[in-house]
């Protein structure tokens, strides 16, 4: 009895201190490392490394060394350089598809949660015909048509990703029309594109902005799933994706050659949602009032 | 009274549809308030005040039907186009909501929300807006008003939210402020201090005020005169004082016995009125009240007693047996 009464009061000591670094290591460790990646992706350029696309044949899979220092891949390419340039393709394509997403699915969200009525029903009718398609036959098809590209990539991935970003704007902004600070809006004299933009926006940004966050892993993995099949990017641009569907051939001579790419994906990934997690945690005004 | 009227609302009937049926809120009320003047509105829950006062603002919900006429100002706001009925909205008619905690944007500094409204209908450019912003929170009694610009609601009190909802609904001088239950959800000893914040706004700036509440005591001292609701119907209709003088409805006389009295001895079982209001989407034949009246016939059961007046022609009320003819003809 006497020791659990002495942890009780150690801890309420130590709770004070302990406000101050609320973001724990984890948040700051995702950051780390997405600051990392990002900087590194923006200046591959102008970094001392080799070029991702020059084969070198008499280097296939070759150890690391001074000269390549994660090695090379099967077709003698330098493996640094590669997921270097490909972290660039899986940025751009993972951050650009979520804006599309987030920009027509979040204003579609917001209308049909404000007017109701029938334009309601046409934009979550039209958004569920296109959640009932398997969403990666859906790309794979797409991609297959228009031809490999990374902006057709983006726009198909930022088209999936519309009916998640709309159902989340919906359900935020139906529960919060109803609140009394939109009908005091309204009884002030404000116009609907007022309300919408001024009352409504800014209440559906924090789930929004956490949502998107969780889109931008998510498009990365699918991005790494249809490149892997080899429907995403044209080679010879390196992505993570396709780095490890090329991999996969040399899985038991070079196993890092699939690990390594795999390993930078899963990081990142694990990074944006530990990221997004706390900023929604952290931005939400809401938490003071409880 | 006649020639200043400013806002008279006749005839109104809100239709509410609901699985249940036809719900309705509103039945045939017949109100006025001239300019400067104040207006009780008195009755329980759900008997439509709310209902009402969203009827004077045309901000019923969407499926709502609206029937009667609403003056206001010389125009019939049923008539008005959406666009120029905005225009009013604010400018000219102003709403305190009954729950501070949800009547403010969450997320939107103090500032923001009364600088935008200023800037709204006046046209003001932002630092007059500044400045009157912070007058507007001086006058509402907040103190450090330049700070609480910064602020967010929920880092202030109830009753400080109240006055900054009531700085919000005053910024444009509106000529009727409808302040629906604007202290139910406040401590007891802040409603007072809000209650007179009010008036002493109203007499400042000569404004006219609908003052819904469910409390009898509230608009004793404040109003010029009171319209007690009951079921969607104005069940009496008197100036202050002829009603607390002499009520004539018993639904009136009710609530007023139902209020707690601190010279009642400790444990002294509240009055309350017996039974339910009646189901509004199933109308009773006969008088509404009928099944919780204590002085009920036979003939309240069948018939609808109307909106009569008797007596002086200002005190209307709507009973077969009202109590000071009740209790003459009795005895």
């Amino acid at each position: 009895m006497a020791t659990l009464e002495l942890e009780v009061a150690e801890e309420a000591v130590t709770q004070p201190a302990r406000k101050g670094r609320r973001l724990g290591m984890l948040f700051w460790a995702g950051i780390v490392w997405l600051v990392f990646v990002c900087a590194v992706a923006v200046f591959a350029t102008v970094l001392p490394l080799p070029s991702p696309t020059d084969m070198d044949m008499l280097e296939r899979r070759a150890p690391f060394s001074a000269e390549h220092w994660l090695g090379t891949d099967g077709l003698g390419r330098d493996e640094l350089a590669r997921l270097i340039y490909g972290a660039r393709i899986s940025l751009v394509v993972g951050v650009c598809a979520p804006v599309i997403g987030v920009v027509i699915g979040g204003a579609l969200g917001m209308l049909a949660g404000y007017f109701r009525g029938r334009f309601e029903s046409l934009v979550v009718g039209s958004m569920d015909v296109l959640l009932a398609f398997p969403p990666l036959i859906l790309a794979l098809a797409v991609t297959a048509y228009l031809g490999q590209s990374i902006f057709n990539l983006t726009l198909i991935l930022g088209a999936l990703s519309v009916p998640a970003f709309m159902r989340v704007a919906r359900a935020a902004t139906l529960t919060l029309a109803r609140r009394e600070f939109v009908i005091a809006a309204q009884a002030l004299g404000a116009t609907h594109a007022r309300i919408l933009l001024r009352e409504l926006l800014p209440n559906v940004m924090l789930p929004l902005l956490a949502f998107f966050l969780l889109g931008v892993a998510v498009i990365i993995v699918v991005e790494g799933s249809l490149s892997f099949l080899g429907l995403g990017v044209p080679p010879p641009i390196s992505s993570w994706g396709s780095m490890i569907g090329e991999g996969r051939e040399s899985l038991d001579m070079a196993p890092r050659l699939a690990f390594l790419p795999a390993a930078a994906m899963f990081l990142t990934v694990l990074s944006f949602n530990l990221v997004g997690d706390t900023l929604r945690a952290l931005t939400d005004p809401r938490q003071g009032a409880l | 009274m006649t020639e200043n009227t400013l806002l008279s609302v006749e005839d109104v009937v809100v239709d509410l549809p609901t699985p249940r049926g036809n719900l309705r809120a509103v039945d045939r009320v017949n109100l006025t308030v001239g300019a400067g003047q104040t207006l009780g509105v008195v009755g329980e829950s759900g008997c439509g005040k709310t209902m009402l006062s969203r009827a004077i603002l045309q901000l019923l919900p969407k499926k709502a039907k609206l029937s009667g006429r609403v003056m206001f100002d010389g125009q019939d706001l049923l008539q008005l186009a959406p666009e120029k009925l905005r225009k009013l909205r604010g400018r000219s008619l102003a709403v305190v909501f009954q729950d501070p905690m949800t009547s403010l944007n969450p997320v939107l500094t103090i500032g923001t929300q009364l600088i935008e409204t200023l800037q709204e209908h006046l046209e003001l450019d932002d630092a007059t807006a500044r400045k009157r912003s912070v007058e507007l929170l001086a006058a509402v009694g907040i103190p450090a008003p330049e700070q609480r610009l910064a602020q967010y609601p929920h880092q202030l009190s109830g009753g400080m939210r109240q006055r900054v909802a009531i700085a919000i609904a005053l910024s444009c001088e509106p000529k009727l402020l409808i302040a629906d239950e604007p202290t139910t959800a406040l401590d007891v000893t802040i409603q007072a201090q809000i209650l007179d914040l009010l008036a002493r706004e109203q007499r400042r700036r000569h404004m006219a005020m609908i003052l819904i509440t469910h409390d009898l005591g509230v608009v004793a001292g404040r109003t010029d005169e009171v319209a007690v609701m009951y079921a969607g119907r104005v069940v009496e209709r008197a100036p202050t004082p002829a009603l607390f003088k002499k009520m004539r409805m018993p639904y009136t006389e009710a609530l007023l016995a139902a209020l707690p009295r601190l010279d009642a001895a400790p444990h002294t079982p509240l009055p309350a009125i017996s039974g339910r209001p009646p189901d509004p989407t199933r109308p009773l034949q006969g008088c509404s009240f009928s099944p919780r009246c204590r002085y009920a016939v036979a003939r309240c059961q069948v018939e609808k007693p109307p909106l009569t007046a008797a007596g002086s022609r200002e005190h209307q009320y709507a009973c077969f047996h009202p109590i000071g003819i009740h209790a003459e003809a009795g005895a």
